[in-house]
Formats: C-alpha cells, sequence, structure tokens
C-alpha cells in the first residue's frame, strides 16, 4: 500500500510556554523549541505499521521551508522511505483551503492508495484533511483511532466520538482519514536515528513544478486570515495561593477540607 | 445579508444543546437575523426534532432521507450541497460530527471556512471577524473572513451564551426531493460503546486528575498516593490515556467521561476545551500547574503555580498529618 503522511513543524506547546510578542499582535517566536505536530506523528506511525503488516511505501510531505526539513527527517528516521518537501513563495500565508490545494497537487503527480494527516495542529483547526478529501473527490473520515485493512479496497475504521463510543465505518480507499492520538503508540526516535537520514536527499517541489496556479494560493487567496494574537481580558480567574510550598499545601488543605473534598 | 443556517444535530428525536448556541451565534452575525434551522435523519424521530425546534426558529428545513438516519457526514454533505442557497451562512458545532464534515462541505460549496469560533465581533463589508484559540488555548487570534461567497462557521459548543428570544411558531418546510440521489464510499456499520473501567468517575465526588504534567508512568504513584489521604479517585487527561499509562474509563473531557464532583483538582492539566467540557455541575476546581499562562487557571476556583511531582507529596503530606491529628 502507498502511504502519505501530512505533517507540519509546529511550536512545541510542552515545550514552550506561549506568550505574546512585545508588539502584542503575534506570539513571542524567539528561542520557542519547534517539533512536528504531535497528533502527525501518530499518523506517520500508523502508517508505518501498515506498511509493515502488508507491505508498501511510506512517504512523508510538508508545506514550509528550509526548517521544515527537520520533521521530514525525523518521520524518516522513524522509517518513512522518503520525505518531500512543498516549498515556494507563492505559498506564505496560504489558509487551509491554500495549503490542501497545494497537497492536492502533489498528490496528483504520484499514487497513493491512502493518504493521512494527525487530527489537528497547534490551531486546533482540524480542516486540511477534509478540505484535501473534497478536493481530491475522495472519501474522508476524522478522528480515526483504528484502522483495519479489508479485501477489496477498503478498509474498516472506527472513529472515536463523544464519551469514548467508536463510530464503526467501512471506507473505500483511496481516502483520506485524520488520525487521532492514541491510536497506537509512536516509536521512539534517537539521535542515532536522526544522524542516519542527515544527508538523505529530500525532494523539493515548487509551485511550477505542481502546476499549482500562484493565483490559487497563498496570502491573495485565502479567505481566512489571522489579524493577531492576543491574551483575552479573563474573567475572575483563579484565586493564586501564594507562600512557601508547605503554607500553599497547607491553605489547600483547609480549602479542600472546607468545599468537602476530603474525606 | 447572506441568509443563515444551523445545522441541528439529535439523537433518538432530541436535539443536542446547540439550537439556542447557533441562535445566538446568529444574532452575532447579524443582529436582526432569523437564522433558518437546517436537519436531517428519518421517520419520526426528525419530525420531532422538527417540531420542537419550530418553537425557537422562524423556519425549520427538513430532508428526510432513510440513508442518513445516522448522520453519515459525506452523505450529510451530499445533501445540504444539493439544498443549501448559493452564498449562505451555515454554522455548525465544532463537535465530532462538524470537524468531519465542515471542512470538506466548504470545499464543495466553495465558501469560507472558520472552525471553532469561540466568539463573533461581527461584520464589516464581506469581511466577518471572529475569535478563535490556538496553542491549546494560551493565546486566542483574531480570525478575518470573506464571506461574500458564503461560509461555513464551526461554532464551539458552549461558547455562545443563549440570548433571550420571542417564542416562534415557525413553520417547517420539507426540502427532502432537493436532497438528491445520496451514496457514499464511507459507510455508517455500527457505533461501539465504550466498555466501563473499574470505577465510575462519573459519579465520583471527588477527583484528583492528572495530564501531561505527570511526565512518567512511575510518576502515577504520587498521584495515587494524594487520591488515597483525600478519599478521592484519580481521573486523568488525554495525553495520559494515549500514553496508555492510565485506562480510556479514566479519561475527563468530550471524548471521554462527563464528570460532575464536588472538587476537583487538576494537577499538570493545562486545560484545552475538549478536557473542559467534560467537567459540570461547577464543581470546586484546583488547578496545579507549573505554567501560570496554563489556560485551567481561567477557569479555577484556585490556583497553584507549581511542578506537581513536587507539590503533590507535600499535599499528600499535610492531609496526613490533619487526619492523624484529628484521629
Amino acid at each position: 500500500m502507498e502511504i502519505l503522511a501530512c505533517v507540519r513543524r509546529v511550536p512545541d506547546t510542552s515545550e514552550n510556554e506561549i506568550e505574546l510578542n512585545s508588539a502584542a499582535n503575534d506570539i513571542q517566536r524567539e528561542d520557542l523549541v519547534y517539533s512536528v505536530n504531535e497528533p502527525d506523528n501518530y499518523a506517520v506511525e500508523e502508517a508505518l505499521q501498515i506498511v509493515g503488516r502488508i507491505g508498501g511505501n511510506v512517504t512523508v510531505v510538508t508545506v514550509g521551508g528550509e526548517e521544515d526539513e527537520e520533521v521530514l527527517r525525523r518521520e524518516m528516521a522513524m522509517g518513512a522511505n522518503q520525505g518531500v518537501l512543498l516549498s515556494d513563495e507563492t505559498f506564505s500565508g496560504s489558509d487551509g483551503k491554500g495549503i490542501a490545494t497545494i497537497l492536492k497537487a502533489f498528490v496528483q503527480k504520484g499514487h497513493y492508495d491512502l493518504i493521512l494527516t494527525g487530527v489537528q495542529a497547534e490551531d486546533g483547526s482540524a480542516q486540511v484533511g477534509g478540505m484535501l478529501a473534497a478536493l481530491l473527490d475522495y472519501p474522508f473520515a476524522s478522528l480515526v483511532n483504528s484502522i483495519e485493512i479489508l479485501d477489496g479496497g477498503k478498509l474498516k475504521i472506527s472513529r472515536e466520538i463523544e464519551g469514548g463510543t467508536k463510530e464503526i465505518n467501512e471506507i473505500d480507499l483511496p481516502c483520506v482519514l485524520s488520525i487521532q492520538t492514541g491510536i497506537n503508540e509512536p516509536r521512539y526516535v534517537g539521535m542515532r536515528g536522526i544522524r542516519q537520514v542527515a544527508s538523505v536527499n529530500i525532494p523539493t517541489f515548487a509551485g511550477p513544478d505542481l502546476g499549482i496556479d500562484a493565483s490559487a494560493v497563498g496570502e491573495a487567496a485565502a479567505k481566512v486570515k489571522r489579524e493577531d494574537y492576543f491574551v483575552p481580558a479573563l474573567g475572575k480567574g483563579a484565586e493564586m495561593l501564594q507562600g512557601s510550598r508547605e503554607e500553599i499545601a497547607e491553605k489547600l488543605v483547609q480549602l479542600l477540607k472546607d468545599k468537602g473534598g476530603l474525606k | 445579508m447572506a441568509r443563515i443556517f444551523a445545522y441541528i444535530l439529535h439523537k433518538s428525536g432530541v436535539a443536542d444543546d446547540s439550537p439556542a448556541e447557533l441562535l445566538a451565534a446568529a444574532k452575532k452575525i447579524d443582529a436582526v437575523a432569523s437564522p433558518t434551522a437546517i436537519v436531517t435523519g428519518w421517520g419520526a424521530e426528525l419530525d420531532a426534532v422538527c417540531m420542537a425546534l419550530s418553537g425557537s426558529y422562524n423556519e425549520v428545513w427538513k430532508i428526510a432521507n432513510e440513508a442518513i438516519t445516522y448522520p453519515n457526514a459525506e452523505l450529510v454533505r451530499k445533501a445540504l450541497v444539493n439544498v443549501l442557497p448559493k452564498d449562505c451562512i451555515l454554522l455548525v458545532p465544532h463537535a465530532h460530527f462538524g470537524v468531519d464534515l465542515s471542512p470538506g462541505l466548504s470545499i464543495k460549496l466553495n465558501s469560507a471556512y472558520i472552525p471553532d469560533a469561540v466568539s463573533i465581533e461581527g461584520v464589516e463589508g464581506t469581511q466577518l471577524r471572529v475569535v478563535r484559540q490556538e496553542f491549546g488555548g494560551q493565546v486566542s487570534a483574531h480570525v478575518s473572513c470573506d464571506i461574500s461567497a458564503g461560509a461555513v462557521i464551526n461554532i464551539r459548543p458552549g461558547a455562545f451564551k443563549p440570548v433571550q428570544s420571542a417564542p416562534a411558531s415557525g413553520r417547517v418546510v420539507d426540502k427532502s426531493s432537493e436532497a438528491g440521489e445520496l451514496t457514499a464510499r464511507r459507510r455508517f456499520l455500527e457505533t461501539v460503546i465504550a466498555e466501563s473501567g473499574d470505577v465510575d468517575i462519573s459519579k465520583q465526588p471527588v477527583l484528583v486528575s492528572i495530564g501531561r504534567g505527570i511526565q512518567e508512568k512511575e510518576n502515577l504513584a504520587i498521584a495515587q498516593e494524594l487520591a488515597d489521604a483525600m478519599g478521592a479517585v484519580l481521573s486523568c487527561s488525554r495525553p495520559v490515556v494515549d500514553a496508555k499509562w492510565m485506562p480510556k474509563s479514566r479519561q475527563v473531557g468530550s471524548s471521554g467521561q462527563t464528570v460532575k464532583p464536588k472538587v476537583y483538582l487538576a494537577c499538570g492539566i493545562s486545560g484545552s476545551f475538549q478536557h473542559l467540557v467534560g467537567i459540570k455541575g461547577n464543581p470546586f476546581i484546583v488547578a496545579i500547574n507549573k505554567n501560570p499562562k496554563a489556560p485551567i487557571f481561567q477557569v479555577a476556583d484556585v490556583g497553584i503555580v507549581a511542578d506537581m511531582l513536587e507539590f503533590l507529596p507535600e499535599l499528600t503530606n499535610k492531609i496526613r498529618e490533619l487526619s492523624a491529628v484529628s484521629a
């Protein structure tokens, strides 16, 4: 099975506190630690496990710049056969539809049975997979937390819906699935693995290579634009307990006792 | 102003919380809007929902088709593409169905898509301005959207407070014949209810809940000791289940359990909205997190900026001292 996994490099929220810059119009981007969007790791792991069972290849693709190669190499160190970078000045400022349009052009250059994305990225949009599927006219399912390969070019998949309930569907290939975290346990990637793929060539495609109409992507084509970042004025917020660790613990014990939190 | 529609989800003949919330969101786009509810399904349950909605919406569009008895997003999309007028604005709750439906629907309608809007600031010319959250709620963003060719807007459940509006005596319009042929390459088979765990966290009065801040499976003992000292039960947020350190039945949130405790101790939990919607009943919330910017502090009653792995043992000791004194 030929599988394409779409990944993205994002600021790692487990490593960073996201704060506003001094102009209060963007996040503070200096000193941010970036990594691959966590759900995308589950998508790549799932692709690797499927190929491990039935054979095939895993290609990992991202839209971005040179700095994004590091996440492709990370996923190649996990075992992906190939990493591909889609990069062009005209791509910058694309909205979700623009990114999906770029990915569609790349998909149509090759042949993929299955396309996987992570469930969502740091902006919580959860949109590119569904848009890509619609542009390709492939079936789509979101929040997928298990995949079983059936005969006859079909998959049996489960979607995670409310309360941990699973919604079971059958879906025809080729299709696009957005992968929910927890579907598998992404394998560990050590420094040694990263070093082994450090000098592997990463094919890069620009807009003209993909036959992309520059007016269909990028900032000019984007109907949806982020204007700024801000931190909203909060409601009352929490009463923050101050003092030494011991003092805070004592205050909290009293509060818990008052509120019925202790047996 | 474009016509506004609200897609209403329902189960067993009853709509979820969204009709009033989507009505409130529509009024933020256009204060004089009279949005139309659009409902898909089949049989008596669909009719019951449409009837109920006509009490708050002036018009209810019904799409009845046996193929969408269960809301298969691919089929519902086809029906909506055929039925919705060009350039309209469609509001959809941003839950598992909205995430499944809306991105692709916006492509097929050739309209803009805004996911997970938490607030709507209004329209200026062709631009709709909304607020979204990014980075798990650590920061918000103003987003502008060109709605001249219509828009699909996913609305965060619970973010829009229902507004008082005069009761309607709306009419139900049957649009079923316009839905077209509904066949899909994705076929719904069944839903499988999650296995219940050893403990039902939805019935516990006191929960010690742990998140990513637990860091290692070995550290679970630190939280368990606190829970034991308090007479509480351990629950968790999604990353702990993803790491397979605790079972799914202990997860609080939209894809886990809805809990209604008296006291909720959130330890090392950042407080994404998917987690927070699982906490009902206005409990006393204590948040312990080393990131002072964590969104959990916005909803907690009491906050402590600390590494849970250092603070929890201290708290456990103090509680044990107290019970030793009172014993």
